[in-house]
C-alpha cells in the first residue's frame, strides 16, 4: 500500500511537470495556417518561419499547410469549434467581408499605424481592408499572366503575343491550323474557385460589371460576353477541353510538357516552368500581362492576393503579429521573389528581385495596377459557387451562355 | 409515495426473478446507466440539437445562442430549390445504379468464390482488397485512372482502337457521375459479395442434390435452393450499401468536387456547403434531416420487401 502511495505521488509530480513544461511551451508557440497550391511553395515557407526562429529564440512556428480549397473550411470550423486552433492564418482577397463581420480575425489597425501604407500596391490593401478596418498585413501579391510558348509562336510565324482576346483566338487558330499542337490554348474551368478568376478576368476586359443598380447582371455587357468568348473557344477546339476539369496545376503540367502554346496563371507557374526537373519548356516561356479588348482595355488582371491575419481567438497575438511582420517584411518578400512578387513598390526597382525573372517583373508593372476585384460581397462564397455553376453549364454546353447567366443573377437575388 | 415505489421495484422483480440468490444488486435501470449516459451524450443530443438548429437561423461563425425560431422556413427553402432536387434526383440515380450494380456482381462473385477450384482462398482473400481501401484512396487511384492526359483507361481503350480520341471522363458531363458509379461499384461490391459467399456456406446441399435428380436445371436450383438462402442476408447488406450510397459525399468531392456543371452534386454536398461555406447551420440541419428523410424511406421500403420474401420463402 506504501509503495502504490509514493508511486501516485511520483505520478503525479510528473504529471504535473509535465503541465508546467507544456504551458511554459505554448507561452511561445503558435500554429499557423498555409497553402499549397500556387504562390510561394511549402519550402520556402518553412526557410522563411526556419529564420523567424532563428532570430526569435526560443518562439517556435508549427505550420500546417493544406490545399487552396481547404483554408476557408479549415478557418471557419475553428472559429466554430470555440477556441481557435490557429493564431495566424493565410487568406483569400474574397473573404474579408464575411470574416470581419463574423469577427473571425483580430481588428490590426492600431498595430499598422507604424507602417507608411503608400510603400505598398493599394491591390495588395484590398485584400485585408473591409470598411475601413484593417484585418491583416498583404502577403501574396498575385494576378494571372498570359504565358506563351516562344518556340510554337516562332514556328507559326508569329511575332509577338497577343495584345487582345480576339487576337489570342486567331493566334491560337493559326497554330491549331499548322498542327503545332492540338489544343493551343489551357485554362483552369474546374467547377472551383479557379475558374471565376479567368471570368473575372475576361469580363475586367470587356469593361463588364457583376451588379447593375445594386442587382446582379452577370447576364449583361462584358459579363455575358466574357461566357461567350470562353465557350465559343471551347467550341471551336481552341482550347484544351480537359480545362473543364483542370486546376492550376494542370494547368502547368499540360504547358510545361510542351502541349500549349497559350496559358492563364499565376505569377509562380513562370519559375516552376524554369526548372528543368519540372518542365520541358525551359527558357521558351513568354509572359505578358492577361490581354484587353480592343476600345475597352489594353490589357485586364484579376485580383488573388492574399494576406496574413491573426485569428480572433489567438491568446498570442503579439507573437503572431511579429511573425507576420517578418513574413511580409521587404527583406524576406526580395529574398523569396522567385514564386510570388512582393508587396512593395519599391521592390520591383531593385535588380536582386528581378534578375533571371524580368520578364515577370515587366509585366507585372503593367498587370499590378490593373488588378480587379471579384464581387465584394459578404455571401462571396455563395455567389463563387453560383457562378462555377453557371459559367461551367454554358462550358459544357448544358446551356446557352444567356440563359446560364441569367440563371446566375436569378440564384444570386435569391441568397439569403 | 407509492407510485415512486412501483416504479423502482417494478424492473428490480424483473432482475430479481433471474438471479433470486443476488439481492443486494441494483436495478438494471441502474446497471444501464453508464451506456445510456453515453449514447444520450453522443447520439442523442447531438440528433435533438440538429433537430432544434433546423427550425432556426443559426450561423456557424457568430455562435448558436444569436439564432432565431424561423419555424420550417429552412425546410421550404430546401424543398422548393430546384438545385436541390436536380441534386436529390441524382442521388437517387446513383444509389439505385450502384447499388444495383453490387448487388448482381456481389452474387455473381459470390456463387464463383463458392465453386472449388484451385487458388480459391486467395481469390477470396483478393476480394476484400478494393473493400479495404479508404475511399479517399480509392478516388484519388480513380481520378488517375480517368486522367484525361496520362490515364490508364484513355490508354486502354484509344491503343487496341476501340476508342479514337482522349476522352476527358469527368470533366463531360454525360460520363461524370456513371465513372464515379464504376468506381463506387469497384470499390464496394466485395461487402456484398462477402456476404452472400457467407450465407452460400448455409445453403442446404442435400437440397441441392435433390434437386438434380428432379431434374433441375442450374437456374432452376438458383431459383429455388440458392436464393431463398441469400435473400435475407442480401437484403441486410442492399440495406446498408443504400443508406451509405444516399449519404455519398468522399469519392465525389475527391473526384470531382460535383462537377461539371453540378451534374455529381449530390445532396449530402448541400449539407456540407449550407453548413461551412455559406455559414447557414441552421439550414445545413435541416438538409441534413431532408437526407436521413429519404434513407428512412428506402430502409422502409427494404424492411417491407424482406418481410414480404421472408413470408413467401
Amino acid at each position: 500500500m506504501k509503495t502504490t502511495r509514493r508511486e501516485f505521488m511520483a505520478f503525479s509530480l510528473a504529471l504535473g511537470s509535465l503541465a508546467a513544461s507544456a504551458s511554459f511551451a505554448s507561452a511561445a508557440e503558435i500554429k499557423a495556417l498555409f497553402m499549397s497550391q500556387a504562390a510561394y511553395s511549402e519550402t520556402d515557407v518553412k526557410a522563411m518561419t526556419a529564420s523567424f526562429e532563428a532570430a526569435n529564440p526560443g518562439d517556435t512556428v508549427k505550420l500546417e499547410f493544406v490545399p487552396y480549397d481547404g483554408l476557408y473550411d479549415k478557418i471557419v470550423a475553428s472559429k466554430a469549434a470555440g477556441a481557435s486552433a490557429y493564431d495566424v492564418v493565410l487568406y483569400d482577397v474574397i473573404w474579408p467581408a464575411t470574416f470581419a463581420q463574423n469577427e473571425v480575425l483580430q481588428d490590426v489597425t492600431a498595430r499598422l499605424d507604424g507602417i507608411d501604407k503608400s510603400q505598398v500596391f493599394d491591390g495588395a490593401w484590398a485584400t485585408v481592408t473591409y470598411d475601413k478596418k484593417y484585418y491583416g498585413m498583404p502577403w501574396i501579391l498575385d494576378t494571372k499572366y498570359l504565358f506563351y510558348n516562344k518556340e510554337i509562336l516562332d514556328k507559326a510565324g508569329i511575332a509577338n503575343p497577343p495584345k487582345t482576346w480576339a487576337e489570342l483566338a486567331e493566334q491560337a487558330k493559326i497554330i491549331k491550323d499548322k498542327k503545332l499542337v492540338e489544343y493551343p490554348i489551357v485554362w483552369s474551368w474546374a467547377q472551383a474557385e479557379a475558374v471565376v478568376c479567368d471570368y473575372t478576368t475576361i469580363t475586367a476586359a470587356n469593361g463588364g460589371q457583376f451588379y447593375a443598380d445594386g442587382k446582379p447582371a452577370f447576364e449583361q455587357g462584358g459579363s455575358l460576353e466574357a461566357v461567350k468568348y470562353m465557350t465559343e473557344s471551347l467550341k471551336s477546339g481552341l482550347s484544351n477541353p480537359n480545362s473543364k476539369e483542370y486546376l492550376e496545376e494542370d494547368v502547368r503540367k499540360v504547358f510545361s510538357a510542351g502541349e500549349a502554346a497559350f496559358a492563364l496563371n499565376w505569377t509562380y507557374m513562370y519559375g516552376m516552368t524554369q526548372k528543368p526537373e519540372e518542365s520541358k519548356v525551359v527558357g521558351k516561356v513568354g509572359i505578358a500581362p492577361a490581354p484587353g479588348v480592343s476600345g475597352k482595355s489594353e490589357a485586364s488582371a484579376v485580383n488573388g492576393s492574399m494576406a496574413l491575419g491573426i485569428t480572433a481567438g489567438s491568446q498570442n497575438a503579439d507573437l503572431s503579429w511579429k511573425y507576420i511582420m517578418h513574413m511580409t517584411a521587404q527583406k524576406t518578400q526580395n529574398q523569396y521573389a522567385q514564386l510570388s512578387l512582393p508587396i512593395w513598390k519599391s521592390s520591383y526597382a531593385d535588380a536582386a528581385v528581378s534578375k533571371g525573372q524580368e520578364p515577370v517583373v515587366a509585366a507585372a508593372n503593367i498587370s499590378i495596377g490593373l488588378m480587379t476585384p471579384r464581387p465584394m460581397v459578404a455571401s462571396y462564397p455563395e455567389l463563387s459557387a453560383i457562378l462555377q455553376a453557371a459559367i461551367q453549364s454554358a462550358l459544357t454546353g448544358k446551356e446557352s451562355p444567356e440563359a446560364a447567366m441569367a440563371g446566375a443573377s436569378e440564384a444570386a437575388a435569391r441568397i439569403r | 409515495m407509492s407510485d415512486r415505489g412501483r416504479d423502482v421495484t417494478k424492473p428490480a422483480s424483473i432482475f430479481k426473478q433471474k438471479s433470486p440468490s443476488r439481492p443486494g444488486l441494483p436495478s438494471f435501470w441502474l446497471l444501464l446507466a453508464p451506456l445510456l449516459i453515453v449514447m444520450i451524450a453522443i447520439v442523442a443530443y447531438p440528433f435533438m440539437q440538429t433537430i432544434i438548429l433546423s427550425f432556426t437561423d443559426a450561423k456557424l461563425l457568430s455562435g448558436f445562442s444569436k439564432s432565431h425560431w424561423i419555424g420550417f422556413e429552412n425546410y421550404g427553402f430546401a424543398l422548393t430549390d430546384p438545385d436541390f432536387l436536380a441534386a436529390l434526383k441524382r442521388t437517387l440515380y446513383f444509389t439505385a445504379t450502384s447499388v444495383g450494380f453490387e448487388a448482381v456482381l456481389g452474387i455473381g462473385v459470390g456463387l464463383l468464390l463458392n465453386q472449388e477450384f484451385y487458388g480459391r482462398t486467395f481469390c477470396r482473400a483478393l476480394l476484400v482488397l478494393p473493400w479495404a481501401l479508404p475511399t479517399i484512396v480509392n478516388a484519388l487511384m480513380w481520378r488517375l485512372i480517368y486522367h484525361p492526359d496520362f490515364g490508364g483507361l484513355n490508354a486502354a481503350l484509344t491503343q487496341p482502337g476501340l476508342m479514337e480520341n482522349y476522352r476527358s471522363w469527368l470533366g463531360e458531363e454525360s460520363s461524370a457521375m456513371n465513372a464515379i458509379i464504376v468506381a463506387d461499384v469497384w470499390k464496394n461490391y466485395p461487402i456484398v459479395a462477402l456476404i452472400v459467399l457467407a450465407a452460400l456456406q448455409n445453403a442446404p446441399k442435400e437440397l441441392y442434390e435433390a434437386a438434380k435428380l428432379e431434374g433441375a436445371n442450374a437456374w432452376a436450383c438458383f431459383k429455388v435452393v440458392t436464393w431463398p438462402a441469400i435473400v435475407a442476408p442480401l437484403g441486410v447488406a442492399l440495406v446498408l450499401r443504400s443508406i451509405e450510397a444516399l449519404k455519398v459525399f468522399d469519392i465525389i468531392f475527391v473526384m470531382t468536387r460535383g462537377g461539371p456543371a453540378s451534374s455529381t452534386k449530390t445532396i449530402s454536398f448541400f449539407v456540407y456547403q449550407e453548413s461551412f461555406g455559406f455559414n447557414r447551420v441552421g439550414s445545413g440541419a435541416s438538409y441534413a434531416l431532408i437526407t436521413v428523410l429519404v434513407a428512412m424511406v428506402f430502409v422502409g421500403f427494404y424492411v417491407r420487401m424482406l418481410k414480404q420474401s421472408g413470408a413467401q420463402s
